[in-house]
């Protein structure tokens, strides 16, 4: 029997497992949005307000669930609105396909109405981003994308599908998508690497471990506690591979890089042997390469040859996933203790205590603090929520003071550092994870550059409870416009608007919250049900994120504030 | 670190946007290339790309690795002269009036080893294939003389000195991976 190609797409989508779409009708492709009309049953369509919102939505979704985020646009401007999204996923190896309308065949590159060159404009910021011109392309196309999407170091994948292809009836016979000939997604465990990486761990006196995303994308946190606990390794964590370790766990040590804890950064430049686990050594976390882990013996696991070598030389690199090369590591590192090691990390932890935490997240007195207002709802939710942010200062303070009991609990924009990314990732958090609590934090710059996904909100009634960290300030900028810029505060204040009236007008339950006495009420009627909620704290105006390594400084020269 | 001409070998599927592909890869390092030339390889359906350009190694490697990574590319590797037999080829017109009047020009086919492709009244093609030096000298030699009209040179065509295939290889190695 024939079918369109619309049906054909929703099909084979079905075929790859999807039960969820974030998207936005519009001209070219509105055949597939009626083909879904007839799909309600079967496929859960979430109309977002915006586009961009479509495609963190679809981040948040992926990022807790570990399957493939889908999003459903038109062409022209929606795809170009998708294009931050498809970035931040880039960047973030997010498993995610973006499906965008286009105008029929004939009428490509003639400047058509909404007609844009999606390929070309996505092709840097994707894994493969291909053009389906008629439907006979269209499971073969879909199955591919899925494939790549999800394999190897995941990704984003643009299918842009001509208008005429969405009407043109086909046969349609699905066949997955398991082997691309020039595509290895996993390479193979080289074994003398995996030998080399052990003896020089079984020769260390001072091993330490950095946990990157990897770890979470290959589903081996129980190997990585297997791996540090044989030989007693400490170990400190990414921002994306926050949550891959449990905020108790005895051997993890904390945050790595510009805003992370004072100890994961100086050991970098104390340890002897380095084991870089799923992480790239991103510029947030190394400073000054110059300066970096220069006296250690660097082993790096990863899954892309691309990424070896590629910001820091390495003395044993091991190809190939997390889940593989890192029990096979296990298996042939001596069991060994360093207390004496683990212990000198102390010293540090306690003047990060003494210096910035008591101050940031035990305040007597004075105004709110953004530390404080993350620690109580991370207390209030177990230490068991997702936790989603924006971007600023109010990401680096959830990093760092939101606690983990599971994997996959915080999702952020790491690579990009998408500011709207908040509350669009949060709803998408939720309806993967609907069991979950999904509490996010945004500060009052981000939270309005997607406001309008109150809309979504509303409309799907998705249990998110956000949180504005409210300093009438756009806060990480004003804090370098302290430190480096003479306080020369250029377009950073904010005069803001009633944000809980502006839930209510979302019929968004909400509470404004400016004093501390008021704090713990306010979050146990954020938390009292499962409905969405807005949380709006005004905390201190010139609230600074400590530490800090700035800009191009070595990991070790790490500022502690006042 | 000491920059050089590397010669990079690309094998690729036949796709559209390939080489868009492999270029966003140059520019976003602000790399120039030097020459460039593609072609069907030996194999059916797989296409060579000859890339040079002038940086350091460690540029160099990073730029494979980042063409290798995408999705439709089978092979890719980088060579320096050494490691290479290679040719480019140049074609030079100039008026047959200047030309006559120099009177014998035999030795110049047998010196530089050159080849007239076309000839009329009103000007000569001359071929020549060799190293970038050796058809620049050409140039400037016919330059100087009797002046150049029109000249082309094409992008690096090269073949690797080494008994390794790696694309052979490599669609070898991938067959286990096939179910």
């Amino acid at each position: 029997m024939k079918i369109t190609g619309a049906k054909a797409l929703i099909e084979s989508m079905i075929y790859e497992g999807v039960d969820t779409i974030f998207g936005y009708p519009g001209g070219a492709i509105m055949p597939t949005f009626d083909a879904l009309y007839d799909y309600d049953k079967k496929v859960n369509h979430i109309l977002t307000r915006h586009e961009q919102g479509a495609t963190h939505a679809a981040q948040g979704y992926a990022r807790v669930s570990g399957k493939v985020g889908v999003c459903l646009v038109t062409s022209g401007p929606a795809a170009t609105n998708a294009i931050t999204g498809i970035a931040d996923a880039m960047l973030d190896s997010t498993p995610m396909v973006v499906i965008t309308g286009q105008v029929g065949a004939p009428l490509l590159g003639t400047d058509a109405f909404q007609e844009i060159d999606v390929v070309g404009i996505s092709t840097p910021i994707t894994k493969w981003a291909y053009q389906i011109r008629k439907a006979e392309d269209i499971a073969w196309a879909v199955a591919r994308a899925f494939y790549i999407a999800r394999s190897g170091r995941p990704g984003p994948v643009v299918l842009d599908i001509t208008k005429n292809a969405q009407f043109q009836e086909i046969e349609f016979e699905y066949k997955p998508c398991t082997f691309i000939r020039s595509y290895i997604p996993i390479p193979e465990v080289d074994k003398s690497q995996v030998q080399l990486a052990a003896e020089l761990i079984n020769a260390a006196q001072k091993p330490y471990a950095l946990v990157g995303q990897g770890v979470v994308l290959s589903n081996s946190e129980n190997e990585l506690k297997e791996f540090l606990q044989k030989a007693d390794i400490p170990a400190a964590w990414t921002l994306l591979g926050a949550s891959a370790m449990d905020s108790d766990f005895e051997l993890n040590k904390g945050f790595l890089g510009m805003h992370g804890n004072v100890a994961p950064n100086i050991k970098t430049n104390e340890c002897d042997v380095l084991i870089a686990i799923g992480m790239r050594f991103d510029d947030r976390v190394t400073g000054d390469l110059n300066h970096y882990a220069k006296q250690a013996k660097i082993i790096h696991l990863d899954i892309d040859p691309a990424e070896i070598n590629k910001n820091v030389k390495v003395d044993a690199p091991v190809l190939g996933t997390i889940k593989e090369t890192l029990p096979a590591l296990t298996a042939l590192i001596n069991p060994a203790k360093h207390t004496g090691w683990i212990n000198s990390f102390k010293e540090h932890d306690d003047l990060e205590y003494e210096k910035i935490i008591a101050r940031e997240v035990f305040p007597a007195s004075g105004e709110l603090t953004m530390g404080e207002v993350i620690n109580k709802i991370s207390e209030a939710t177990h230490h068991n929520a997702v936790v989603v942010t924006d971007v600023g200062q109010n990401q680096m303070m959830a990093a760092r003071y939101f606690k983990y009991s599971q994997t996959r609990s915080l999702v952020t924009s790491g690579g990009l550092g998408t500011m709207g990314f908040g509350i669009p990732a949060a709803m998408g958090a939720k309806v993967g994870a609907p069991e979950r609590t999904v509490c996010m934090f945004a500060g009052d710059g981000g939270f309005q550059m997607t406001i309008q996904e109150l809309g979504t909100i509303m409309q799907e009634q998705i249990g998110v409870k956000m949180i504005i960290l409210n300093n009438h300030f756009l806060g990480m900028v004003r804090q370098w416009q302290e430190m480096f810029f003479e306080e020369r505060y250029s377009f950073t204040k904010m005069k803001n608007p009633d944000f809980v009236a502006i839930a209510k007008a979302y019929n968004i339950n909400g509470k404004a919250v400016k004093e501390r006495s008021g704090l713990d009420e306010a979050i146990a009627d954020m938390l009292k049900d499962d409905k969405p909620y807005l949380l709006v704290v005004d905390v201190e105006m010139k609230g600074m994120v400590y530490p800090m390594i700035p800009t191009g400084a070595a990991v070790d020269h790490i500022l502690l504030g006042e | 670190m000491e920059k050089k001409l590397y010669t990079i070998t690309v094998f690729s599927e036949n796709t559209v946007g390939l080489l868009g592909q492999i270029t966003i890869i140059f520019t976003r390092r602000a790399l120039n290339i030097e020459t460039l030339s593609v072609s069907p390889s030996a194999l059916e359906g797989i296409h060579k790309f000859t890339i040079t350009l002038f940086t350091t190694q460690d540029v160099v490697e990073k730029v494979v690795k980042q063409i290798d990574k995408r999705i439709d590319i089978l092979k890719s590797y980088y060579n320096t002269d050494e490691d290479l037999v290679h040719q480019e080829i140049a074609l030079y017109k100039v008026a047959t009036e200047k030309l006559l009047k120099l009177g014998s020009i035999e030795n110049w086919i047998r010196d530089h080893n050159t080849r007239i492709l076309e000839m009329n009244e009103d000007f000569v093609v001359f071929q020549k294939a060799g190293h970038y030096a050796e058809t620049q000298r050409f140039f400037v030699e016919l330059s100087e003389s009797v002046g150049v009209l029109q000249f082309i040179r094409s992008g690096r065509v090269a073949i690797t000195k080494s008994k390794v295939e790696r694309l052979s290889d490599m669609l070898e190695a991938i067959k286990k991976y096939e179910k």
